[in-house]
């Protein structure tokens, strides 16, 4: 049978295959995509503790599934926000790789 | 679920979310994390949460991956041509990834109840919508109008970066 284990373990490949990509990669597409990887290696957590806390009356608890339901629209928020904000940069600078980005940079 | 229906939904996650980070294309990227998020939606229905999983569909699957393919589109964004690799900064990258990844794994090793299997459900029936619906609007009734206008001012926020400048 699965534990919870394994789901905890599935959930934390995928949160560092994200992490990964966010510090490695350069174009900011990809980016955006591995935050969306990263949220819902948070998300898999969640569900996973959802079922494993079996209530009295015999049903998952719930209140993890409300927040990955806030979790998912947030991070639709985000998605449509950060996109906009690549198209208004791209119209200045012709281009989505944060190498050519570094006018705040230290 | 079987063991063996996890694991596959489980590599086909991994696999594909590696994919997203290892591909140098773009749209391969996008339909990488399409992949990606449908194996996420099968472990989401293993867990008994038929809702999540299809909200997961909906709004990734459907929405979010339609935005990401036509931004995508949209820019004409090419494979990027191969740069010459800071190696530095992608094993340090890498290294911290890893680190973390080692963590995980040692907390997960320490936590006595991630040995244990998912109690059964003792409920005749799983009516996930309904409790979540109730939930959602008794107890979480502020956080839902909160997200709502968090919706209504990122709707607002695309519409005024995405307008021209007059010149």
């Amino acid at each position: 049978m699965t534990t919870l284990g394994d789901y905890l373990l599935v959930s934390g490949i995928l949160f560092s295959i994200g992490f990964a990509g966010v510090m490695v990669r350069r174009n900011l597409i990809i980016i955006l995509m591995s935050l969306e990887l990263m949220l819902n290696a948070a998300n898999l957590s969640l569900v996973a503790f959802s079922r494993f806390r079996v209530g009295p009356d015999g049903l998952p608890n719930y209140n993890a599934q409300v927040f990955v339901f806030f979790v998912i629209t947030v991070a639709a928020a985000e998605v449509a926000v950060g996109l906009a904000i690549l198209v208004a940069l791209f119209r200045i600078r012709q281009t989505t790789s944060v190498r050519d980005i570094s006018s705040l940079k230290f | 679920m079987s063991p063996f229906l996890f694991w596959v939904f489980a590599l086909m996650t991994l696999i594909f979310g590696a994919a997203v980070v290892l591909n140098r294309n773009p749209v391969t990227s996008a339909l990488s994390l399409v992949v990606s998020f449908l194996g996420l939606s099968a472990l989401f229905v293993s867990l008994d949460a038929y809702f999540v999983g299809i909200i997961q569909v909906l709004v990734y699957a459907g929405a979010v991956m339609v935005l990401f393919l036509f931004i995508i589109m949209l820019l004409n964004l090419q494979a990027e041509e191969r740069h010459r690799i800071n190696w530095l900064a992608a094993a340090g990258g890498v290294g911290v990834a890893i680190i973390l990844l080692i963590q995980v794994v040692f907390t997960i090793r320490h936590f006595e109840a991630a040995r244990q299997t998912f109690p059964a459900l003792s409920a005749s029936t799983i009516d996930d919508v309904r409790n979540i619906g109730a939930l959602l609007f008794r107890n979480y009734n502020l956080p839902l109008q909160i997200v709502g206008v968090l919706v209504l001012v990122a709707t607002i926020g695309v519409v005024f970066l995405s307008k021209r400048e007059p010149r």
